[in-house]
């Protein structure tokens, strides 16, 4: 897995190092915030962070399919945003807030 | 003796749809029966009489030297061993063919007059065709594993057939009795079929008379397998100590106890016993065994016979003697003579049963001998042909029981003296019973109440016709098999002789009885059955004895009406020994140690549960937390490793 | 030199501005630096010859997303700094485990050599015509099979979205 990673040019750790910080910061948002609204905007992120990683990599090795599959992150996660979008409207009409402290109803 | 090829396989067609014809009545009944209403009887009384249609164009193209031998598929195919589903079809296949589809189609149409007022209508003619459908495949199957397709199937039509009046709890008791009793027959097939496939390499009769053919005879494997072939087929064909379901079963409607319970499906152990000919033969002392018991049997069942009231059970005791005197034939190695007794049967019996079927009906469902009498003026047809029939049962010349009675005796003369005593006096007190029955019946005065003699009359033309046909088959059925006095050819015998006569040539022929010998055998058959008769008549017509009623029996009377007290000595020594066992099973293995397991695990599974619950709290943040965690942890496996 | 310097003045752009997402009072402000985020974002695309990539991006989340994210905002009303916090325990341990986990995937990638930046070499790699002939050859079929994934996409949005009548 580590050696996936590793690539001859040195400088490429540098976007390594980037996204992973930028990935880091999306969980830390995860786990930070109560409103759902925001909790979304950070899996965007960590999508994000991982797309650079994806286009970074395509860069350094001269290989167009690293941009192929971003575009393709890029799709589900535009579903994604618009399906997620429209449960937490529904659940505000519902519940009338969308604090996942709130939405606790899934055990037993 | 070949035929061409092309002859025998254009017989397949109408061999296949013998029995497909009742199948596809039971199915058509059973799935439309509540739209079809009565026409569902006459579907099912004209599906069986194409397979008699069918079953004579089978006896015409094969003949006295035909044989039709063939496989639909191979059904079971394991560790070098084939069993396929076949069919065989020769002289034997075709004599209990004809009589099963000639009579069962009489006795369908009978049923049509005689169930016409039951709600069960449709069910009893679907159970009917299903019967039927399973005894072809009885008879027509190639190996043993197809007649036992046939011989569970019949078992099963038995049970609901017996049982079919289910509102009665009592009738179902005596269909669960005839069912459990069948079974411990069943079992002794079953294993016999195991060493069958064991030792013989295969179930199919060519097979296994092949390498029974080889064996040595009277070996212990051969002695081990007839027996228990023989075991199955004293289940079935109510024989000692199996018999006690077969009175009880007179619980069904009187066609099914014709048809199943006196012409067809008891017959179906000699059916087993003369299609196994050659193994029974390679093992004398089970031959013996068979002969004794057939005897006892016999006598057994006829002295039962003389004290019971109720008209079926006095029938069906004389049919539990009359198999008795097959299987004694069997025992002889009078294979043929045991056949041509069971066709003979066949005829009286289901008319004796369906007569008797006529008089319960004009008598309003009364069943007690003691409550009739002087019927014959009301019901001529009935009466007379019932008369018939109880000579024919009871061996007078020149009526088909004669015939075939006498040939059993015969053999029994020349095979063994005390055999014939004990068969002479059975067939006298065969013929003393049955005519105390026709006497106390049909003659003399009414005993009935009033309402009963109003509502008496003859049955419709449904009923009448097959009583009128049987009557005839009774009267000339027995001219297939004249004695050697009479006739040169026995025409029976020699049509029998492709099956048997490879048996026959692994016993020494013993000389035929003389003429004189024959002579003399018959006068004393007639005479002593006139003799019954006679001494019948001298109580109950002349001195006008009444059976006296349960309460005032004792003695040695008592004894026998209550039926040796058979039912009873069962209960005490098999029945309640089993019911102890059981509770003890229950208490210690059940509820002690099955019961824990059971709880153990259930209670496992809870307590885990409850506890794992815990965990799910349905806070998001918290899933999330263990997912980060986890993420972590599996990467750092990942870094040190 | 001059490449370096764009790249980490972008790279810091991008850390804060994600910082400001996670950690802003009110939504609004969060939705904005999320924007700003993924502008940075697209500046390295584009640094990483990447243009047509770095277009759609803007299109898709600067354009598309982030103002759906706006609309939602203002259709719940969110904007409200009022936002109730968690306690101080679970912050910290918030911090903590995501810490945690920056630090092994760092960790796992053991970024011993880092060497000054080089952005790579020219190259016509992210041009129109190579990405869409990759797209159209390669992978046509899960870019069709995208179709329905949106189709699907946009029925529950409708369905979930849409005012129950009771």
């Amino acid at each position: 897995m580590t050696n996936l990673l590793q690539t001859p040019e040195a400088t490429q750790n540098w976007y390594l190092l980037l996204s992973t910080v930028l990935f880091s910061i999306g969980v830390i948002g995860v786990l930070f915030r109560r409103n759902a609204l925001i909790i979304l905007m950070c899996v965007e992120l960590m999508l994000n962070a991982v797309n650079l990683l994806l286009v970074s990599i395509s860069a350094y090795s001269g290989n167009v399919d690293g941009q192929v599959f971003v575009f393709f992150i890029m799709v589900v996660a535009a579903a994604e945003v618009a399906v997620g979008l429209a449960l937490m409207v529904s659940i505000y009409r519902s519940i009338g807030s969308i604090d996942i402290n709130v939405l606790n109803k899934l055990k037993w | 003796m070949e035929q061409t090829i092309s002859a025998l396989s254009a017989m397949i067609a109408p061999a296949l749809l013998i029995p497909a014809l009742p199948l596809l009545g039971f199915i058509l009944i059973s799935l439309f029966g509540k739209k079809l209403g009565h026409l569902s009887g006459w579907i099912g009384s004209l599906m069986i009489l194409g397979s008699f249609v069918s079953s004579l164009v089978l006896f015409n193209g094969i003949g006295s030297e035909g044989k039709l031998n063939f496989d639909l598929y191979e059904w079971i195919k394991f560790a070098g061993t084939s069993l396929s589903f076949g069919f065989l079809v020769d002289q034997l296949t075709l004599v209990m063919l004809l009589f099963i589809t000639g009579i069962g189609f009489f006795i369908h149409l009978y049923s049509i007059g005689y169930m016409h007022d039951d709600e069960g209508f449709a069910r009893f003619f679907s159970y009917l065709n299903l019967f039927v459908f399973f005894m072809l495949l009885l008879v027509m199957g190639n190996s043993y594993l197809v007649m036992f397709i046939g011989w569970e199937g019949v078992g099963l039509c038995s049970y609901l057939l017996i049982g079919f009046w289910h509102k009665n709890p009592a009738y179902n008791d005596a269909a669960k009795k005839a069912f459990v009793m069948n079974r411990i027959g069943d079992l002794g097939f079953l294993l016999a079929m195991f060493l069958l496939l064991f030792y013989f390499g295969g179930l199919d009769f060519d097979t296994v008379n092949n390498a029974a053919m080889s064996m040595e005879k009277g070996s212990g494997l051969l002695i081990l397998t007839t027996l228990l072939l023989f075991v199955g087929a004293s289940g079935k064909s109510a024989q000692l100590p199996l018999y006690t379901w077969l009175p009880d079963a007179m619980a069904g409607p009187t066609p099914v106890s014709a048809l199943i319970h006196a012409a067809t499906m008891v017959t179906a152990g000699i059916y087993m016993v003369s299609r196994s000919n050659i193994l029974f033969i390679q093992a004398p002392p089970t031959l013996d065994v068979i002969l004794w018991i057939g005897i006892a049997t016999s006598v057994f069942a006829a002295v039962i016979g003389i004290k019971q009231n109720d008209i079926k059970k006095i029938l069906a005791y004389s049919t539990v003697s009359q198999l008795g005197m097959m299987f004694a034939a069997l025992g002889l190695g009078a294979f043929e003579s045991g056949m041509f007794h069971v066709v003979t049967h066949a005829f009286f019996k289901a008319l004796l049963f369906l007569g008797a079927g006529s008089v319960i009906h004009a008598m309003g469902g009364e069943q007690d001998i003691r409550k009739m009498g002087g019927l014959l003026k009301f019901t001529k047809i009935t009466g007379f042909t019932f008369l018939i029939g109880s000579l024919a049962i009871s061996g007078i010349p020149p009526f088909a029981g004669f015939f075939s009675k006498d040939e059993i005796l015969a053999n029994a003369f020349e095979g063994n003296k005390v055999a014939w005593i004990l068969l002479s006096l059975s067939s006298m007190v065969t013929a003393f019973y049955m005519f105390r029955l026709v006497f106390l019946t049909f003659f003399g005065s009414f005993r009935g109440t009033e309402e009963q003699r109003h509502h008496l009359h003859e049955s419709p033309i449904t009923i009448t016709l097959p009583l009128m046909v049987l009557a005839v088959l009774s009267v000339i059925g027995g001219f297939i098999g004249l004695p050697a006095v009479f006739s040169d050819t026995h025409t029976f015998r020699s049509f029998l002789n492709p099956v048997f006569e490879q048996g026959h040539t692994l016993v020494a022929e013993h000389a035929h009885p003389s003429h004189a010998t024959e002579w003399m055998l018959m006068g004393i058959a007639t005479i002593a059955a006139f003799v019954s008769i006679g001494f019948a008549w001298t109580m109950y017509m002349k001195n006008k004895t009444l059976p006296e009623p349960d309460e005032q029996l004792s003695g040695f009377s008592k004894v026998v009406a209550n039926k040796f007290y058979v039912d009873e000595l069962y209960d005490k020594l098999i029945v309640n020994p089993i019911k102890v066992l059981s509770d003890l099973f229950l208490v210690l293995f059940d509820k002690l140690i099955i019961d824990l397991i059971v709880n153990l695990s259930a209670i496992l599974v809870d307590v885990t549960g409850r506890t794992y619950r815990l965990i799910q709290t349905g806070n998001t943040g918290f899933y999330v937390f263990a997912m980060v965690i986890s993420m972590v942890l599996f990467l750092l496996f990942q870094i040190v490793l | 030199m001059d490449s370096s310097l764009i790249f980490y003045l972008l790279s810091a752009l991008s850390v804060v501005s994600a910082l400001f997402v996670v950690f802003s009072r009110s939504p609004i402000y969060s939705v904005l630096s999320l924007i700003v985020c993924f502008f940075s974002i697209a500046g390295h695309y584009v640094m990483l010859n990447a243009q047509f990539l770095a277009i759609i991006h803007i299109i898709v989340y600067a354009g598309a997303i982030m103002v759906l994210m706006l609309f939602t905002v203002m259709l719940l009303n969110l904007n409200k700094t009022t936002e109730p916090h968690k306690t101080n325990m679970t912050k910290i341990a918030a911090v903590i485990s995501g810490g945690l986990l920056m630090l092994t995937l760092l960790a796992s990638i053991r970024a011993e050599k880092l060497a000054a930046y080089q952005s790579p070499a020219p190259s016509e790699l992210g041009y129109v015509q190579h990405v869409g002939l990759k797209l159209f050859q390669d992978f046509l079929l899960p870019f069709e099979i995208s179709s329905i994934l949106f189709v699907s996409a946009m029925i529950a949005a409708v369905v979930l979205a849409k005012k129950e009548k009771h």
